[in-house]
């Protein structure tokens, strides 16, 4: 019997074939992370220069005055308000809503009437929410306030919350439910401590995703939270933010603002990638013990 | 226990028909039969867990020590205690080792640190993994060799103090020295449990049990039972031809 010879190589057209579609891969991996690496070295440039302790801990000055501190602390505290507002509000909501969708209601029309709802506001831009916000508190407060941006923050926030928790949920074995259930433990109890826990990583991660997103959120702040130059004064008035600081100073025709925002969108990006490391440290302590 | 006319149901299709059987307290009685006799159904039913999984429905009766248990009256988390179960692989909780086995008695109540500490060290000693997780006790359990893991979810399920055992084919998963491990400890545990334990091994049937039950299907793919008796008559001389066919391995 005749034995093909291993050693012998393809045939050219294949051989050819092979290495022009890795060629094609890399250079369409180039391109996609082109205007990425764009953007981060563009916002480094322009807004590292004037990154200092005395723009993170001051208010923006006045216009013309330039023997005055520039900065935007009143920003940062802002959307630290704002954001961990609407944290606070949606993701009990929203993980509770997730356990009623897994544990209790799964399968039932009510529950998936509920995931398509979750699904369908994942998906409406963030403008529309902020009109919503408005119509809904601040025209009824005839004030713009922080409320208004954490609520329009929160609905934003909401179906993340959900249907990433529920993802999370859903990956638990159900042996796990099994296995609890048939100890005595009632299907509170399970849920409780067997579920959640083993899901708390993939809820964390789903939770932290979220924040990141809402902290980059512009559209629903402009008329609901508006802005201010001043320090936070109060829920009930309007609150700065990052993103519309941002937003703002960019198409202002002075220099002093555009390159405070520039400095700010250093400062924006380097909170959220602060948070995605940290949901990343979340998930990987917890796969080192399994 | 005491199973009288058990009909099982799973929706509208029908997985067993009328089993009547009795399970002696203190002794070892082994479930064997082809695949899809509805061995794994009938002992799921004894401790209700199959409700759980699936639209189900019962006819007949199961008695708990003169109680029904299918009884709309029935505290299922206190049945559930009662009659403890392992799973046909192993399952422990993504928690420490320590934590797996105190957690049917923290859900079930309070109790102090050092009581809980006591349960936890007989429940592991019982389950004869002790000596070789008492210095892993704080790490996590799904470090543990699939044998240890069983055993850990025995030692999980001894912990409640259960009066019954229901093992739904504990060793299917596990080595042959893991398996021969879990049946000493099958030997072990018999002199104050009552074990239910559902195989497809029939050389284990043997080895463990002190009554067999042969289940099997008929045409129509409902399961039912053909001969319960002593494991020493049923494999010895059965009086079914089938049983006698299904142990000298002419089917199934």
């Amino acid at each position: 019997m005749k034995v093909e010879d291993l050693s012998q190589p393809l045939p050219p057209v294949r051989q050819f074939f092979s290495y022009a579609m890795t060629a094609i891969a890399f250079l369409l991996t180039g391109l996609a992370l082109l205007p990425l690496f764009a953007i981060l070295i563009e916002i480094l440039r322009q807004g590292l220069p004037n990154l200092s302790l005395e723009t993170l801990v001051s208010l923006p000055a006045p216009i013309g005055v330039t023997d005055q501190p520039n900065g935007f602390a009143n920003a940062i505290v802002g959307t630290l308000i704002m954001v961990g507002l609407a944290s606070l509000a949606s993701i009990p909501i929203g993980v509770m809503t997730a356990i009623y969708l897994t544990e209790f209601g799964k399968g039932g029309a009510i529950a998936n009437s509920i995931r398509f709802i979750a699904t369908v506001l994942s998906g409406v831009p963030s403008i529309v929410v902020g009109v919503f916000a408005y119509g809904v508190i601040v025209l009824t407060t005839k004030n713009f306030s922080a409320i208004a941006g954490s609520f329009a923050l929160a609905v934003l926030m909401l179906p993340v919350v959900v249907l990433s928790t529920e993802g999370a949920l859903n990956l638990v074995s159900n042996s796990q439910r099994l296995a609890s259930a048939a100890l005595g433990s009632s299907r509170f109890q399970t849920t409780w401590r067997v579920v959640l826990l083993s899901a708390l990583p993939g809820i964390t991660t789903g939770i932290l995703l979220a924040v990141a997103r809402a902290a980059g959120e512009t559209a629903p702040l402009i008329f609901t939270a508006l802005f201010s130059q001043n320090w936070f004064s109060g829920l009930q008035n309007p609150t700065p933010s990052m993103s519309v600081l941002i937003y703002n100073y960019a198409n202002s025709p002075y220099v002093e603002q555009t390159s405070l925002a520039w400095t700010a969108s250093v400062v924006l990006v380097l909170m959220i990638l602060l948070i995605n490391i940290l949901s990343r440290l979340v998930t990987r302590n917890r796969l080192d013990i399994q | 226990m005491r199973i009288k006319d058990l009909s099982f149901y799973y929706g509208v299709r029908k997985a067993l028909e009328r089993v009547t059987m009795d399970i002696y307290q203190g002794r070892v009685t082994a479930i064997i039969g082809p695949s899809g006799c509805g061995k794994s159904t009938f002992i799921k039913a004894l401790n209700r867990i199959s409700e759980l999984e699936a639209q189900v429905q019962v006819d007949g009766l199961i008695e708990f020590f003169g109680q029904d248990i299918y009884s709309s009256r029935i505290n299922l988390n206190r049945l559930r205690r009662q009659i403890g179960m392992v799973f046909q692989k192993p399952n422990p909780f993504s928690m420490s080792v320590y934590d797996n086995v105190a957690y049917g008695i923290r859900v079930s109540g309070r109790k102090s640190k050092s009581e809980l500490d006591d349960i936890v060290e007989s429940a592991l000693t019982n389950a004869a993994l002790w000596d070789e997780v008492k210095d892993v006790l704080n790490k996590s359990a799904l470090g543990l060799s699939g044998g240890q893991q069983q055993r850990l979810c025995i030692a999980r399920a001894l912990a409640v103090k259960p009066r019954v055992l229901l093992m739904d084919e504990p060793c299917s998963a596990l080595d042959p020295i893991a398996t021969m491990k879990i049946e000493d400890l099958i030997h072990e545990l018999r002199s104050d449990l009552t074990i239910v334990i559902v195989t497809h091994n029939m050389q284990q049937a043997s080895r463990v049990s002190d009554y067999t039950a042969f289940f099997s299907t008929d045409e129509s793919r409902v399961g039912h039972m053909v001969e319960f008796g002593s494991t020493s008559q049923i494999f010895r001389a059965a009086n079914e031809a089938r049983t006698r066919d299904y142990i000298e391995g002419r089917f199934g």
